[in-house]
């Protein structure tokens, strides 16, 4: 019943991105038809109309528009362009292909409407992500990097060809890939009761070996790095459709801490989107303070992280007092520690003495 | 007196000893002279009658003496005045004689290049030169001669007179002479290229030793008025040429001796100049000792009041030939080209011509393609001290949109009685203040004219590739938006780019 429900709303959602994009394009084939350039609007993406919203917690854009003409000279081929790509973003929702960026930016080709580059065709989605108010991911565009979950799931593909298909992810020991079929794909059950986010792939191997998803009864995701958006959308449906709390480990540096820090609260860069934040998710460590308490082998700062720093102490995303407090900690004591520091405590200690330290102190 | 050591040698032997003055220094070198002095004689006998020239040249191999160096039979054939039949020894057998010693614009002027060809010729072949020639009238001459150097006399070797059934009218001269071809062969396809530019109206044909044809079609009849002769203007005079006249005047007093040995010197500018430089106007100037003479130069250079001289005596090309012949050898996309009103310095007028011209055949290189000239003969040579070439480096070319690897050639022609030489091989002129303030007015004119042509080319070029931008990408949003809406049709985009053509240019 409940699964019924959801799986109309992945139906939807891919009737809701069909209508938008046809409907951009009668307006614009509207306007010509009519004898007029075409024109299209859209809430500007330039740093004066970004804004931090402490309801929603995320960043969002201001009432500022810029408007799109094709009678702009210098418009004219960026305007062609994001029709193009709306075209091309029609064509892989109604056949319900998926495509990556790259993809994306050669397919032009074959339209002789070459990009100029790989970073022109990205700005080129983005227009596009902001005139709809969806994301790429909505309209079949991903992008290349992956990371990939483990644990008591099941999941019910909606793709073409596996449609009905289910999947436990706990089925492959290496985890499983957060592509276009696991993002769109129902969540049918789990035992689980939360989800751990973790940053690097060597310590989210350990924590499948060492069995952290039963010992803790959680989802494991790899966000390799900084998490992609897919991801972030993924640990967002865990968060709201499952109910499952969120705790996040990164290394113990301002990098990390950001790392964390775009998985709840979002960056400046989708100001446009929105449900790809997950507010109450927790970044669990590792902390400044644990570097002091669990006395963990460290390397200096060095004068970019510093930077950083006095940036993120600036940023209205970490007013809370616990960032406040760690950033301070950070200046202080000049010292990073990455997540494989707890080796020195030998290979288990991290699962058995740390994690749920941590998740005790962070839930 | 210098001319005390001269009269020991005679004036063929002199050239002799000293022939690299006249430009024959080596083999290549004097190939490139010896063509050359012929073909502006052939010039200045058509010229001189305002017929059109038809100029043969050939050039074949007789055989070879060294390395590089060969022996070269030159025959050059024209259809100008011709030479009357007695002076056809002298005039080319005898060196300094000639035709040309007057005051006027003029190739040659020394009765001397023709001469060193020939000269040159003998010494190097031991053989004799063949001149035909005729007026026109009932007779053809046709003589062998050489050049008595010792004497400077000609030596009649043979002498052929035959009847003129056609009325033919003009000269062939043909010797032998050791050169290097290969050497010189740029430089003399260079050198006919060239002479075909300022002479638009003649036809020059070259035949090289490999047979290779090289055809210089004239695309006009039109020609330049031939010059007229004049007096010296007082401020160009020397000591010398004061002796001269003093020598053969017929007049026995100053004022009269002034009035009619000099160009813009009237009865009442006489007196004044008399008064100013207190000279008495009965004095009779076979009487002027040579102090008297050294101190009239100084006074005639330094009296304000004569009128400077006026430019009959010279014969530019004008505007219209001098586009023409550009147009013919360059086929550029533009040319300007400018005269400038008479100018003098020293007391010698000169007209000073140039041209600008962009595109078509001119090579794109670093920096322009510079054409020198002087009374319409080609400078070939020592390009980078020439003052043409020093005022056009001076400019800042930025100013007139030129960029450095513009397809440019620029053009500069100075004609004057007495063109200022830097030195004897007449190759270069000379940094004159009047003469580069001459040549730099005329190339910031024409300079002006090419930035307003490329301010409208780029204009232009501009607004095609608006228009093409427009076309290349409305049909495809007309057709995208289309296909996106689910449409038939395609929206008619034709009327939108009527539009973008007709308010054209509010965008940047
Ligand atoms: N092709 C020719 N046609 C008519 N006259 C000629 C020709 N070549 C030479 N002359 C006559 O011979 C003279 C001597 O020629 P040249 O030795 O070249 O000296 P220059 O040209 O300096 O006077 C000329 O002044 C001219 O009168
Ligand atoms: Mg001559």
């Amino acid at each position: 019943m409940e699964r019924k429900r959801r799986k109309s709303l992945v139906m939807e959602k891919r009737k809701e991105v069909l209508t938008s994009l046809e409907s951009l394009g009668a307006r614009i084939y509207e306007q010509m038809d009519k004898g007029f350039f075409p024109s299209i609007e859209m809430p500007s993406r330039s740093t004066e109309n970004i804004y931090y919203d402490p309801n929603v917690r995320q960043f969002i854009l201001g009432g500022k528009k810029v408007r799109r003409s094709a009678r702009n000279i210098r418009h004219l081929r960026p305007f062609t362009q994001l029709v193009w790509t709306a075209f091309f973003s029609h064509e892989l929702t109604m056949h319900r292909k998926t495509s990556t960026l790259r993809d994306v930016y050669y397919s032009a080709q074959a339209y002789e409407m070459s990009f100029k580059d790989q970073q022109e065709s990205n700005n080129i989605i983005t227009d596009l992500e902001t005139v709809l108010g969806l994301s790429r991911e909505d309209f079949n565009i991903f992008p290349e990097e992956r990371s990939a979950v483990f644990g008591d799931l099941t999941i019910e593909y909606t793709v073409p060809g596996y449609e009905g298909k289910r999947l436990n992810l706990t089925s492959h020991p290496d985890g499983v890939m957060i592509g276009p079929a696991l993002t769109s794909a129902e969540f049918v059950k789990t035992t689980a009761d939360k989800v751990i986010a973790i940053e690097k792939g060597g310590l989210f191997t350990r924590f499948i070996e060492e069995s952290v998803h039963k010992k803790f009864n959680a989802i494991l995701v790899l966000t390799a790095g900084q998490a992609p958006r897919a991801t972030r959308h993924f640990i967002r449906r865990l968060n709201r459709e499952l109910k499952l709390p969120v705790y996040i480990f990164t290394d113990g540096d301002p990098w990390g801490m950001h790392i964390a820090m775009v998985i709840i609260s979002g960056s400046a860069n989708a100001a446009h989107l929105r449900e790809l934040t997950t507010p109450d998710a927790k970044w669990s460590g590792v902390w400044a303070t644990d570097i002091v308490n669990y006395k963990l082998p460290t390397d200096p700062l060095d004068d970019v992280d510093v930077k950083r720093l006095y940036e993120l102490q600036r940023d209205p995303r970490y007013k809370d007092p616990l960032w406040q407090r760690e950033i301070k900690t950070f200046l202080k004591i000049k010292r990073k520690a990455e997540q494989e520091a707890f080796s020195r405590y030998g290979l288990t200690y991290i699962v058995d003495e740390y994690l749920p330290a941590k998740l005790e102190e962070t839930s | 007196m210098a001319r005390v050591t001269f009269e020991e040698i005679s004036a063929a032997d002199f050239f002799y000893r000293n022939r690299d003055i006249a430009g024959f220094t080596n083999p290549s070198r004097a190939i490139f002279a010896a063509i050359r002095e012929l073909v502006e004689n052939s010039l200045d006998a058509a010229e001189s009658l305002k017929i059109p020239p038809d100029i043969y040249v050939r050039l074949s191999y007789e055989g070879a003496v060294g390395t590089g160096t060969q022996v070269y039979r030159l025959r050059v054939e024209d259809n100008g005045i011709g030479v009357p039949p007695r002076h056809i020894p002298s005039a080319f057998g005898q060196i300094l004689f000639g035709s040309k010693y007057k005051l006027k614009q003029q190739r040659g002027t020394f009765g001397l290049g023709g001469k060193m060809a020939i000269l040159y010729g003998q010494i190097t072949t031991h053989k004799p030169a063949c001149v035909i020639s005729s007026t026109g009238m009932s007779k053809i001459y046709k003589y062998k001669l050489m050049i008595d150097i010792q004497r400077n006399r000609p030596l009649i070797l043979d002498r052929k007179i035959m009847i003129n059934k056609t009325r033919w009218r003009g000269t062939i001269v043909e010797f032998s002479l050791e050169g290097d071809y290969f050497r010189a062969m740029p430089k003399i396809l260079e050198y006919f290229k060239q002479t075909a530019m300022v002479n638009p109206y003649a036809n020059l044909t070259f035949v090289d030793p490999k047979g290779r044809l090289y055809k210089f079609t004239r695309v006009t009849t039109e020609m330049p008025d031939p010059p007229k002769e004049t007096l010296p203007h007082p401020y160009g005079v020397d000591v010398e040429l004061l002796q001269r006249l003093i020598n053969a005047t017929p007049y026995r007093n100053m004022l009269e001796f002034l009035r009619y040995h000099f160009h813009r010197v009237g009865d009442k500018t006489a007196q004044k100049f008399l008064e100013f430089s207190n000279i008495r106007p009965s004095k009779n100037p076979k009487r002027l000792s040579h102090e008297e003479i050294v101190r009239l130069m100084h006074m005639l250079k330094k009296f304000k009041e004569f009128l400077p001289p006026d430019a009959s005596c010279l014969s530019p090309l004008g505007e219209n030939l001098l586009r023409a012949g550009i147009v013919k050898e360059l086929k550029p996309e533009f040319v300007a080209v400018h005269q400038r009103r008479p100018a003098t310095y020293a007391g010698h007028p000169f007209i000073v011509e140039v041209a600008i011209a962009y595109g078509g055949e001119i090579p794109k290189k670093e920096g322009f393609v510079i054409y020198r000239f002087a009374n319409r003969i080609p400078l070939l040579y020592d390009e980078a001290s020439d003052v043409s070439v020093r005022v056009i480096n001076s400019m800042n070319w930025r100013r007139y949109k030129v960029a450095p690897d513009m397809p440019i050639a620029i053009l500069v022609h100075i004609c004057s009685t007495k063109v200022p030489y830097k030195t004897v091989g007449k190759e270069f002129i000379a940094d004159r203040p009047e003469v580069r303030r001459e040549i730099a007015n005329g190339l910031r004119e024409v300079a002006r004219r090419l930035r307003r042509f490329l301010t409208r080319r780029e204009h232009v070029y501009r607004e095609k590739k608006r228009l093409g931008i427009f076309s290349k990408y409305l049909p495809k949003i007309a057709q995208f938006s289309t296909q996106l809406a689910g449409k038939e049709k395609a929206p008619d985009v034709k009327k939108l780019l009527r539009s973008v053509r007709r308010f054209g240019t509010e965008e940047t």
